[in-house]
């Protein structure tokens, strides 16, 4: 998905409000943009609390400024920075984490961001992208500039199955309509569930849905959903974070608060490293029970 | 400026000692710095950053002091429903651009107002007043390293080096040594001030840029300054004061 940032902010990066900081990464992905931005390309070098303290600054002077770096390295270590500087003055900055999730596989757990979207979405007036596919990026790039607030856009892998039709970007699509469940996905794991889950018969499979933006605002929910959780009385979420703060959590609340609430919640999630050995992103979904196979095998109709 | 000086330190004061609120001593270091700032130094297009957010009451005093802020404010400081917290607010007071308050933020800040106003072509300098304590913060050294590195000479950092922190003195706690030294190896243009001579600051603040480096001036000051009781007393950066302290700082400052 960098390549398809760095070609859509290409297309931003003459706004009068345009500027791009990163913390020294982007190496062989955003050459381009640095390229293209000039001296609004700002290479902050190792040190993510100043460069969201710099970003705020330019935020409070009109900018709306982008700020990368691997997905690990963009929410923890400032995340006072994210809160005091960025979200108590609801300034419209845009934290780029590339490689959400396992994302960075056998690199190692310090560069996994297993906790990314929850613990920023506790945070005032921020709101989290999760792109499923290389497509949404560029939507999503669009809904941030239009919404003017803190955000944080979390990239990943693009997996999407060929073939596969996708509909047009919103904060919730149904990729697949079926009769066994309901199923909501986060993130670009979305894809090898759909490529497989499309094969089945449809009454057996789950009917596919994917959520991109969090929190969850209740009024996006479409109808079509409640009215298919109503049916189906089976909501399995599945996404590629923690369960705590995470989207299974988020939407259960909203889905409370409405009674709305299915007989059967099912949460498939990042658990972290049970084994305590290391892999590529797919050995630790596989771990997780994220694996295209474990999901429907435990979810079919 | 004396005179305003007086008034506003007395104001100070009485704005603590009714709020029952402590965090004096640091507030009365700097008091000059801010008064001077405000009074002498900021023109229409330049902004300011409080790093030392526990320095609120002398912000909030200088912007009374330059009718920035109204007495009917004032009184409203550290109350329930106000604007005037016991640090820099988010939002209700328009002087007051950026909540601070944990240390080690300001500088940042501040650079980024700074490379932001070079990057629109926009006039005004950036002023950033920051504690002592504050160089402790590992975040603080991220944005000198910055600052220095952007070339950005329409920032002044201001430093109050009153030589005490939360729990012991600078060179108990975490002893830099000569941070003017220190500084100035980072490729700054540093001066040494006294930090409650109102005229050397003045003179220093208005200095020009000099060649891409920012400035930085290191005022040496004295916490609870003015006020005899309270000098170099670790115990005024928590305490609030009796009835009669108050009335002995009233006369002590006063009668200064
Ligand atoms: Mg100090």
């Amino acid at each position: 998905m960098r390549n398809i940032l760095t070609t859509s902010l290409i297309t931003h990066a003459a706004r009068p409000d345009f500027a791009f900081l990163t913390g020294d990464l982007g190496f062989g992905a955003l050459e381009p943009l640095r390229g293209v931005a000039g001296d609004r390309f700002i290479n902050c070098g190792i040190a993510e609390q100043n460069m969201i303290s710099v970003a705020s600054g330019l935020g409070r002077l009109g900018f709306a400024p982008w700020v990368y770096s691997i997905a690990p390295f963009i929410y923890a270590r400032p995340l006072e920075q994210i809160r005091n500087d960025v979200c108590l003055h609801r300034l419209p900055v845009c934290l780029i984490g590339n490689g959400g999730g396992y994302g960075y596989g056998v690199m190692g757990a310090t560069h996994h961001a297993l906790e990314d979207y929850g613990i920023l979405c506790t945070l005032q007036g921020m709101r989290a992208y999760i792109p499923a596919f290389a497509p949404d990026v560029t939507a999503a790039i669009g809904r941030i500039l239009a919404a003017r607030e803190p955000a944080y856009l979390r990239l990943g892998r693009d997996e999407l199955p060929s073939g596969a039709d996708l509909p047009p970007y919103s904060p919730w699509r149904r990729l697949l309509a079926g009769g066994g469940g309901t199923m909501v996905i986060v993130g670009p794991l979305a894809g090898g569930i759909l490529a497989v889950a499309r094969e089945l018969p449809a009454e057996a499979r789950p009917s596919v849905w994917i959520l991109c933006e969090l929190p969850v605002r209740m009024e996006e929910i479409p109808e079509l959903f409640l009215a298919e959780l109503r049916s189906s009385r089976r909501l399995l979420v599945v996404e590629e974070h923690v369960a705590a703060g995470g989207a299974g959590q988020m939407l259960l609340h909203g889905l409370a608060l409405r009674g709305e609430v299915p007989p059967r919640f099912e949460h498939r999630f990042a658990r972290g490293y049970p084994s305590g050995l290391y892999g590529s992103q797919d050995f630790h979904r596989k771990e997780c029970g994220l694996d295209p196979g474990s999901v429907l095998a435990g979810f079919r109709g | 400026m004396r005179e305003l000086i007086r008034n506003a330190k007395l104001r100070l004061l009485r704005m603590h000692f009714e709020a029952r609120v402590g965090h004096i001593g640091g507030n009365l270091s700097a008091l000059e710095m801010l008064m001077t700032l405000y009074h002498r130094v900021l023109a229409p297009d330049d902004l300011f950053v409080l790093s030392k957010g526990h320095s609120a009451g002398a912000l909030y005093t200088t912007l009374w002091s330059v009718g920035k802020l109204r007495e009917d404010d004032l009184v409203q400081f550290h109350q329930e429903g106000t604007s005037l917290s016991g640090h820099p607010p988010a939002t209700g007071i328009p002087d007051v651009i950026f909540a601070t308050g944990s240390l080690g933020h300001g500088l940042g800040l501040a650079a980024g107002l700074a490379l932001g106003k070079r990057l629109k072509g926009a006039p005004g300098r950036v002023f950033c007043l920051l504690s002592d304590g504050e160089w402790n913060e590992g975040s603080t050294w991220e944005s000198l390293i910055f600052a220095a590195h952007q070339r950005l000479d329409s920032l002044t950092l201001m430093i109050d080096l009153n030589g005490l922190q939360g729990f012991g003195s600078t060179r108990e706690v975490a002893d830099l040594g000569s941070l003017k030294e220190k500084l100035e190896s980072f490729g700054l243009d540093v001066e040494a001030v006294d930090g409650h001579d109102a005229l050397s600051l003045e003179r220093a603040l208005l200095q020009p840029p000099t060649g891409g480096r920012p400035r930085a001036l290191v005022a040496r000051s004295i916490k609870g300054h003015g006020v005899s009781f309270m000098e170099r007393k670790m115990e005024w950066h928590y305490h609030p004061m009796a009835a009669e302290q108050y009335a002995e700082a009233v006369r002590e400052v006063t009668e200064s």
